[in-house]
């Protein structure tokens, strides 16, 4: 059972930024080199906890993304979901959860490729290398959280369809299953759910075609079996339950950019700089924390500033939110 | 004889159950609250449980006139100041939840979200708006202030438009609930219509 914690944090005891960023940069300068193997243990850090819920992932690789965050407890993460499809609201999709069929399951590739077809999920599990990312989640509700996500990078998997030139953007579908989900039934979105990226975003080496989260299968409502990660980017740009991926020359037409697009960019690059019309970007909560929590500052590309600035560079993102 | 306080009077005994049973969300609240079953979120959940139950209580503060029309029960009269004490109740808990809680008393951030963001503006304007109907909710004010008080308290429908605009604007498209809270308020405003049409006041005249 969690205590509620009073909520006294004096500034006085809130590490200063500097100190700490010097902290782990110390640290990581200590554990370099040969100990870079054992960062993990330097780090002081245990291995993420198996909730022993779904199967796990076989041949699991950790590596050393986001080692020092600590992860939301799996309960949080599994029981406060944006999943129209499953219903609305946050509770109802993780209890509509088991409606959702992840067998058999392929996502078509098409579009702008030379060699177009499918991948089924079983084959995104043996023929790839599993990899154990930790990643901040920033959701345009301003809640946060961080989850360690399994997957493989979405340029893996898009370069066995040898994408063209004319593959300027990534469009991709998530489930259309109005006889089981019953979200669905309801005109809440219209549906399928469509999210996009530039093919260079796809490419990126934080894009994520994630499996699993917490060592396990995803759970339903947290987009099984496949889902999208993009960690710089606000949540629903990571579409859930994807079924198709189409290589496209034109930005494609994003649900949420469609619906209300002075709210939802296409680009949807967390920023805490630029407000939602309705709420500001500038602070966020993270899930699980307790009732007497502060919210945190948001950082600029969700603290990926350093590894995906460069895909910006030159763009007005107050414009091109 | 019968004691006049002990004899049973249905408008007492209404009284004391909607008081009653109003509370019941409250105490749900910090029961839940206590036992870590508030959810991922437990901020936003009370900021959504007071409000909810802000703009239910103050719907049906609006509605007691209405039914008593309908019913022909006139004792109804007797629980609307208890409902619009109890909404403004909770409206109080849903802004203070919203300032100390969500918003950690950063003021800077507070005042920005009261001046720029149309929801929270509306919300302030009817929570402000709600004070004066709250401390003129007595007897003495209502003698004191003879037929400015009928006038003054209008300001109910006021408060309900906001409060119901607050709802609609703070929430995503792919909620269902403020339509709902919407409809009813509708409904609630187009029952009197006939009467302010025919220049009549629908509560004028206790039982």
């Amino acid at each position: 059972m969690r205590r509620i914690r009073v909520p006294v944090v004096p500034s006085s005891e809130i590490t200063p930024r500097a100190v700490w960023e010097g902290r782990r940069r110390f640290l990581r300068a200590a554990a370099g080199g040969a100990a870079a193997a054992l960062l993990p243990v330097a780090w002081g850090e245990a291995a993420v906890t198996r909730p022993g819920r779904l199967d796990p992932i076989a041949g699991l690789q950790e590596t050393d993304y986001g080692k020092d965050l600590k992860p939301t407890d799996y309960a949080d993460f599994t029981t406060y979901n944006n999943f129209v499809e499953l219903g609305v609201g946050k509770e109802a999709p993780a209890r509509n959860a088991h409606l959702l069929r992840t067998r058999p399951w392929t996502i078509r590739v098409e579009g702008e490729c030379e060699a177009p077809g499918a991948i089924g999920i079983d084959d995104v599990l043996t023929q790839f290398p599993q990899e154990e990312r930790i990643y901040r989640l920033r959701c345009v509700e301003t809640w946060a959280a961080v989850v360690p996500w399994v997957g493989v990078p979405l340029s893996a998997v898009l370069a066995r369809f040898k994408p063209t030139s004319k593959a300027k953007f990534v469009e991709l579908e998530s489930i259309s299953d109005p006889d089981r989900l019953p979200g669905q039934r309801r005109p809440t979105l219209p549906w399928p759910y469509v999210e996009g990226l530039r093919i260079d975003e796809a490419m990126h080496p934080l894009t994520l075609l994630a499996t699993g989260c917490y060592g396990e299968v995803l759970p339903g409502q947290n987009g099984a079996p496949l889902r999208l990660v993009v960690p710089w980017k606000y949540g629903f740009k990571s579409a859930k339950s994807i079924v198709r991926i189409r290589f496209v020359e034109q930005m494609p037409k994003t649900t949420w950019a469609q619906l209300q697009p002075d709210e939802y960019g296409f680009y949807a690059n967390v920023n805490p700089k630029v407000d939602h019309p309705r709420w500001s970007q500038g602070r966020e909560r993270p899930i699980g924390d307790g009732l007497f929590a502060r919210r945190r500052p948001t950082l600029m590309f969700n603290g990926y500033a350093a590894e995906v600035a460069d895909l910006y560079r030159g763009m007005d993102l107050s414009r091109d939110f | 004889m019968i004691p006049a306080a002990a004899r049973w009077q249905p408008s007492r005994a209404a009284r004391a159950a909607v008081i009653l049973l109003a509370c019941v969300p409250f105490a749900l609240v910090a029961y839940d609250a206590m036992n870590d079953g508030l959810g991922a979120n437990p901020v936003e959940a009370v900021l959504h449980r007071t409000g909810d139950w802000a703009l239910r209580l103050l719907l049906a503060t609006l509605a007691v006139s209405p039914l008593r029309r309908w019913t022909g029960w006139p004792w109804l009269h007797h629980l609307r100041r208890p409902l619009g004490l109890l909404a403004f109740g909770y409206a109080m808990l849903h802004a203070l939840t919203y300032v100390v809680l969500d918003r950690g008393l950063v003021w800077e951030d507070i005042v920005a979200d009261v001046l720029e963001r149309p929801y929270v503006t509306a919300g302030f304007t009817a929570l402000v708006l709600m004070v004066p109907l709250a401390v003129t909710s007595t007897r003495a004010a209502m003698r004191r202030l003879g037929p400015r008080w009928q006038q003054l308290h209008r300001l109910v429908y006021v408060v309900a438009v906001l409060a119901v605009l607050h709802f609609l604007w703070s929430s995503k498209l792919d909620r269902p609930e403020p339509v709902v809270y919407a409809g009813v308020l509708a409904v609630l405003l187009l029952v009197r219509l006939p009467a302010v049409l025919r220049g009549r006041r629908l509560v004028a005249q206790g039982p």
